[in-house]
């Protein structure tokens, strides 16, 4: 889209209120039929306005686009880079290095990335966790947890796991028996199918171009 | 009309309705606060009933408790008021009362699947008999689809009831406008996306566009036609007044809800438009304020039920305070980046949900319960409805304060500091300054439920002991239930 932000809150405003001027000639302002058509444009113009970027903002957020990684990211290494320009940091795609020691397909990273997401929404995570920041405030923000250094620092070694992914596999399949702080994960018995499924998500998830959302993800001392 | 036929007001069939709103609209309200407190709980001690009720599942009913008896106990205002705005019985009653009792059924089965099922396993089953585990809109698709049709016989209520009567007001005008938006808004959350970025997307269309916007010209409406009744404010000077702030909340308030689209995945236009629209947000709100005590003061407070009064001033400041001061120190994308998702949030939700919609309902049911006595008590006052407000207000003004002080070592501690890591998170939430304000948390709930049991136990005896000679002086404005 090439119009920023200032020239469409401009635009919005300014057609609001010409139109309310048109319509109400010989009406005061401080009149009942000024107001009336007040209402009635503003809701008009800002809904269409509403409306006009929800078709810009659906193109942009479709997985493969220009904001979201597609869902075969779950194959590849990803990371976070600093933008100088913005002062924020980005996710990056990196190498190829497969998901449980397998290279999904398109399709089969779309069945997986699915799955996790009705995993995620069966398991009302989102009443404890937060999602990009939405959620209960009860257990840590998810947006970046695929790239949580708590796992290769803590979990790992604690669940005995190989990889990753297997140590999120592990861990989440039975919370409450490696316990992290003073609040406790219920066991929410994931199946082995569900665990991987999430796990996916979680990954592809983290490769999603938040505007910098959390701010200095890791930076952690 | 005789005197006898003025203090003996006859109920129409659509306030009788509104009466079985209102109660269970406080019923639900004790169910809000009862698994408010036990969350609040869990989270000094972790470890209790977790085995039973983690506290997702209170933290669910806690939310899903306070949106049902919000919105019904505002459809129960309209029920109140609708008859006599329009002069006549509400058209297709019947209808009304079967699916108001085939929800009450729904939500007791919900609420029975929310706290002995709690989850199930991934499947689209799961979605439709269980719940959708989307915050706030977690009901069941099942459910979803009995509140449409819900809203849907609400909305030909109403509808019909303004085309049979003839009369059409500048607020029924609006009522209706604001309702069609309302039903089709929540239809946006009806829906399954892997997406997680277009899912955040449309559920903030009925979570922001419902509470930030067509809830707030809602309670616009209720509050026009709570004013004409309790200070006989004129109709006039009342729909120029709701028109202005028609405007202004959805001139501000739709494209405001970019202010949810700076983080999840979606273009960077919506931090400059989310940040200016919804910094406008609070206008509305001051006019509201303005409004209000100018009302109040043009009347000297006189008023025929004090109480109602009180929560209505309550509303203006609250609504304000709540929803305008505390959402606008947060919603600018330089402060949001580090107080998104922090218990911030939660002040805010506290502190405004109770200013624009708890308050209103108060009103509302303190108008009702005024006429449900006989003789009608004018001016409405008792003892205890000070002391149930006082509790109610100061308890849930010390919840927010407890939030804001933990939501504020949050977004200092895991945010700023920390870097938002697991750890990051730990080490906010055991941090002293956030630990010690768990304990002022739970004890401010206590009160709040004090307030509660006070207020309830006024709704059952205030006005009882109205007099005749008090019932002699009503003036014509109470039983009229608002100008005609």
């Amino acid at each position: 889209m090439d119009y920023g932000w200032i020239e469409i809150a401009v635009a919005a405003i300014f057609v609001s209120v010409v139109i309310t001027l048109v319509l109400s000639r010989g009406a005061g302002w401080l009149s009942w039929r000024f107001w009336r058509n007040a209402m009635v444009v503003s809701s008009v113009v800002m809904f269409a306005v509403l409306l006009w970027l929800s078709f810009d903002s659906a193109a942009q957020t479709r997985p493969g686009g220009e904001r979201i990684a597609p869902w075969t990211v779950i194959n590849h290494e990803i990371g976070l880079k600093w933008n100088p320009e913005k002062r924020w940091q980005e996710p990056v795609i990196g190498q190829e290095t497969g998901f449980f020691g397998k290279v999904y397909s398109p399709d089969e990273a779309y069945q997986l990335v699915r799955l996790g997401k009705l995993t995620l929404q069966s398991r009302n995570c989102m009443e404890c966790h937060t999602f990009l920041g939405n959620g209960a405030y009860y257990a840590p923000d998810l947006t970046r947890a695929w790239l949580d250094p708590w796992w290769e620092e803590r979990i790992m070694p604690m669940v005995g796991a190989e990889s990753h992914e297997e140590a999120m596999k592990t861990w989440l399949q039975n919370p409450p028996q490696y316990p992290q702080g003073k609040r406790r994960m219920p066991n929410l018995h994931l199946s082995d199918e569900e665990a991987t499924a999430l796990v996916a998500f979680l990954k592809w998830m983290s490769a999603i171009d938040t505007n910098g959302f959390p701010a200095h993800f890791g930076d952690y001392k | 009309m005789t005197q006898a036929a003025q203090t003996h007001p006859k109920l129409y069939e659509s306030q009788k309705l509104a009466r079985w709103y209102f109660v269970v609209a406080i019923a639900l309200f004790g169910a809000q606060l009862t698994f408010g407190l036990i969350a609040a709980y869990q989270q000094i001690d972790p470890n209790f009933l977790f085995g039973l009720a983690p506290f997702m599942t209170n933290r669910t009913l806690h939310v899903n408790a306070m949106i049902v008896w919000l919105l019904v106990g505002m459809m129960g205002g309209v029920y109140w008021f609708l008859p006599k705005e329009t002069g006549r019985e509400v058209v297709g009653i019947t209808l009304a009362k079967i699916i108001w009792w085939v929800i009450v059924a729904g939500v007791t089965v919900v609420v029975l699947v929310y706290l002995f099922v709690q989850y199930g396993p991934a499947k689209w089953t799961t979605l439709w008999f269980i719940m959708e585990g989307r915050e706030y809109i977690e009901a069941p698709r099942w459910a979803d689809l009995a509140i449409v049709l819900w809203v849907a016989i609400f909305l030909f209520n109403v509808v019909a009831t303004v085309l049979v009567s003839r009369r059409i007001t500048g607020i029924l005008a609006v009522l209706i406008f604001d309702l069609v938006a309302l039903g089709a808004l929540y239809t946006a959350g009806m829906h399954f996306t892997v997406n997680i970025s277009m899912d955040q997307f449309l559920w903030w269309w009925v979570v922001h566009l419902w509470v930030e916007a067509t809830w707030e010209v809602l309670v616009g409406v209720l509050i026009a036609w709570s004013l004409m009744y309790l200070l006989g404010t004129s109709r006039r000077l009342l729909e120029t007044w709701l028109f202005i702030e028609v405007t202004l909340v959805f001139g501000t308030g739709i494209v405001g809800l970019g202010h949810h689209y700076y983080w999840i995945g979606t273009p960077e236009y919506w931090l400059g438009l989310g940040g200016f629209f919804s910094a406008l947000e609070p206008l509305p709100l001051v006019a509201m304020v303005v409004h209000a005590v100018y009302d109040a003061g043009g009347h000297r407070l006189g008023t025929v039920n004090k109480p109602a009064m009180l929560w209505l001033i309550a509303q203006a400041f609250g609504n304000f305070i709540g929803a305008g001061v505390w959402g606008f120190m947060q919603t600018l994308p330089q402060i949001n980046m580090y107080s998104h998702g922090t218990q911030m949030a939660a002040a805010h939700g506290h502190l405004s949900f109770t200013g624009a919609y708890l308050s209103t309902v108060m009103v509302l049911i303190y108008i009702a319960v005024q006429n449900l006595r006989k003789p009608v008590q004018v001016p409405l006052d008792s003892k205890l409805w000070k002391w149930a407000a006082a509790l109610l207000l100061l308890g849930i003004i010390g919840i927010a304060g407890a939030f804001t002080l933990s939501g504020l070592t949050q977004t200092l501690v895991e945010r700023a500091e920390g870097g938002s890591t697991w750890a990051a998170y730990i080490n906010a939430y055991t941090h002293p300054w956030y630990a010690r304000t768990l304990a002022w948390r739970f004890a401010f709930a206590w009160i709040a439920v004090i307030g509660y049991v006070l207020l309830v136990w006024d709704f059952l005896t205030i006005g009882r002991g109205g007099t005749a000679a008090q019932s002699a002086a009503v003036s014509p404005l109470a039983t009229a239930g608002g100008e005609s």
